[in-house]
């Protein structure tokens, strides 16, 4: 029965993606009126005969995937490099930048899980700070840090801090009590319980943060590389609607998607591993 | 000196917003020996599972003190082992885990075959062989109850508190249990106390069943001695011509009673630190029909 949903569901999307197509070929397909109009006005342009209205076909669309795909690493300097590169460096961007705020977030939302003291302490600091957009940071970091690609991961970092620093300590602050008693009657030691007992039970909600939080970083990231440039999925984007190569820009948009619906899988898939059922 | 002695326990909530203050009981003494049973029986709100926190160490009260084996409870030990009225096993952990978790508080320099056998031997005693690798969302709620027990007595506390343990499970399921855990504790010469609101379970397993009033201000009103011999069991306890007598005192009790300490004649007689301390079971001169069977619930 459930599979059976499935494959229905399966070829419905599929369907809905051969009228895209076809919407869009027959969009795009080329305007001889407008060529007929004024054959010197068209020369003019430097027209050819096969100019259309500027945005690609299916079929363009279809031969620029392929071709990118088939050499997806090459490096011809600074402003062509394989799209696979590109994607690689806003990874590994991304990757910094969220690592760093793990790293401060986890610890630093069990210390405001664990005490109301702290967690009223900081708590105006996070409510000011939270809504920030991240790239409004950019300025202050390209000034102070004086590297853009450095900046670019600090960037990641502060927009990626917030969901997983408030989820860890709603998690760690909502750890239920008979828990905490079964290790306090056992004589727990502090850190056994934080890792043994505290982080078990937290791990689905602190997972959930980190969720968020990649998504808003692959979100991020592309406007944040548009504005330092040099290398990156944005960087990419920027360049090549300066080439007026929208095509590119197009694929590269489908890039940017297919990535961040690869990242968010993963982490489901972490997600799920850390769920108990109670 | 009794092996724990519960010395002028009071608890008072503050009251707030211009309200008063609430005493749910007050001076509560009680002396409980090695190797005994007790049982504490009373409606909700006079503070049962207070008593219990307070002797577990997870809770303060306001006045009093508890000193077990010679020592004041100052906070949770694992010389207490408790049984949580919710289980609270640790879903993430199998029942081996939950049992090897207490193993290894208990004994850190341990390696982790010692751990695992002697986890075992005790999922073992509750008769939980075979679900070692089910995690607790696998099991009913009698199994999950069960390995409460086994944790708790794991750790080979020198105390063992119950605090309503088999309230939410089905009577067939928890006279299996209470077969179970009469079998273990007379094995192990457990000192237990446990809340109950089953008079029928508090006459199969404790040697006294202490009968609190109603709260606020609940007293220990008075101590009834299981004058029933030990041997007793389900099956044939109720034949005892002792039995209809204890019970309907407790029932008696807990119907008409325990609503009438909070002031006048009795509380005044009321001396806290020696409550009345009866056997109904030997009183044969006032020999009555077995009442009729009153459904208790809280």
């Amino acid at each position: 029965m459930k599979s059976r949903l499935g494959i229905q569901a399966a070829v419905l999307s599929l369907a809905l993606l051969l009228v895209l197509i076809g919407v869009w070929h027959v969009v795009t397909l080329p305007a001889e009126s407008a060529a007929a109009v004024d054959d010197e006005y068209a020369k003019l342009m430097g027209a050819g005969a096969q100019k259309t209205g500027g945005f690609p076909t299916p079929a363009q669309m279809g031969e620029t995937i392929l071709r990118h795909l088939a050499d997806p690493f090459y490096d011809h300097g600074p402003n062509d490099k394989g799209i696979g590169i590109q994607l690689g460096y806003s990874l590994a961007r991304v990757a910094a930048g969220y690592a760093l705020a793990l790293l401060v977030a986890v610890p630093l939302g069990f210390l405001i899980g664990m005490s109301p003291l702290i967690y009223r302490a900081l708590d105006p600091y996070i409510q000011v700070l939270k809504p920030i957009s991240p790239l409004a940071w950019m300025p202050l970091a390209l000034y102070t840090i004086k590297d853009s690609s450095v900046s670019g991961i600090f960037v990641i970092f502060i927009c990626s801090i917030w969901p997983v620093l408030i989820n860890t300590a709603y998690g760690v602050g909502a750890v239920r009590k008979d828990w905490l008693n079964v290790a306090r009657t056992l004589e727990v030691k502090p850190l056994r319980k934080a890792l043994l007992v505290v982080l078990p039970a937290a791990a689905p909600t602190i997972l959930t943060g980190m969720r968020i939080s990649i998504g808003i970083a692959w979100l991020v990231i592309v406007a944040a590389e548009m504005l330092v440039g040099g290398t990156g999925i944005g960087y990419f984007v920027w360049n090549e609607w300066n080439n007026l190569n929208l095509t590119n820009v197009i694929f590269a948009i489908l890039c940017i998607g297919v990535v961040g619906m690869a990242l968010d899988f993963v982490f489901a898939k972490l997600q799920r591993l850390v769920t108990y059922a109670d | 000196m009794a092996f724990l002695q519960i010395e002028g326990l009071t608890k008072i909530y503050p009251g707030s917003g211009g309200k008063p203050d609430t005493v749910v009981f007050e001076d509560v003494h009680l002396q409980i020996e090695r190797g005994e049973f007790v049982c504490i029986i009373g409606h909700s709100g006079c503070g049962k599972t207070t008593i219990l926190n307070v002797m577990a160490g997870l809770e303060r009260a306001t006045e009093g003190v508890v000193i077990m084996d010679g020592r004041e409870v100052a906070g949770p030990s694992l010389d207490r082992g408790v049984v949580f009225q919710s289980h609270a096993l640790m879903p993430w952990l199998t029942v081996l885990g939950n049992v090897a978790f207490a193993v290894r508080s208990r004994w850190p320099d341990w390696d982790e075959d010692q751990v695992q056998e002697h986890a075992r031997r005790f999922i073992e005693l509750v008769g939980l062989r075979g679900a070692e690798h089910k995690k607790p969302a696998e099991l009913s709620g009698g199994m999950k109850q069960r390995v409460g027990i086994a944790r708790a007595f794991s750790i080979r506390p020198k105390m063992l508190l119950l605090d309503e343990p088999f309230g939410a499970l089905d009577a067939l399921t928890r006279g299996t249990i209470q077969d179970e855990l009469l079998a273990i504790v007379q094995q192990t010469q457990q000192t237990v106390f446990m809340i109950t609101h089953d008079v029928d379970e508090a006459l199969l397993l404790a040697d006294r069943i202490v009968l609190m009033s109603n709260g606020p201000r609940a007293v220990i009103a008075e101590i009834v001695e299981n004058t029933m011999p030990r041997n007793r069991t389900r099956h044939t306890m109720h034949h005892d011509p002792q039995y209809y007598r204890i019970r309907n005192h407790l029932l008696d009790f807990l119907v008409n009673r325990s609503r009438l300490y909070q002031d006048g004649p009795l509380r005044a007689q009321h001396d806290p630190k020696r409550p009345r301390v009866v056997r109904p079971g030997l009183d044969d001169t006032t020999e009555r029909p077995p009442a009729q069977v009153v459904q208790l619930r809280h």
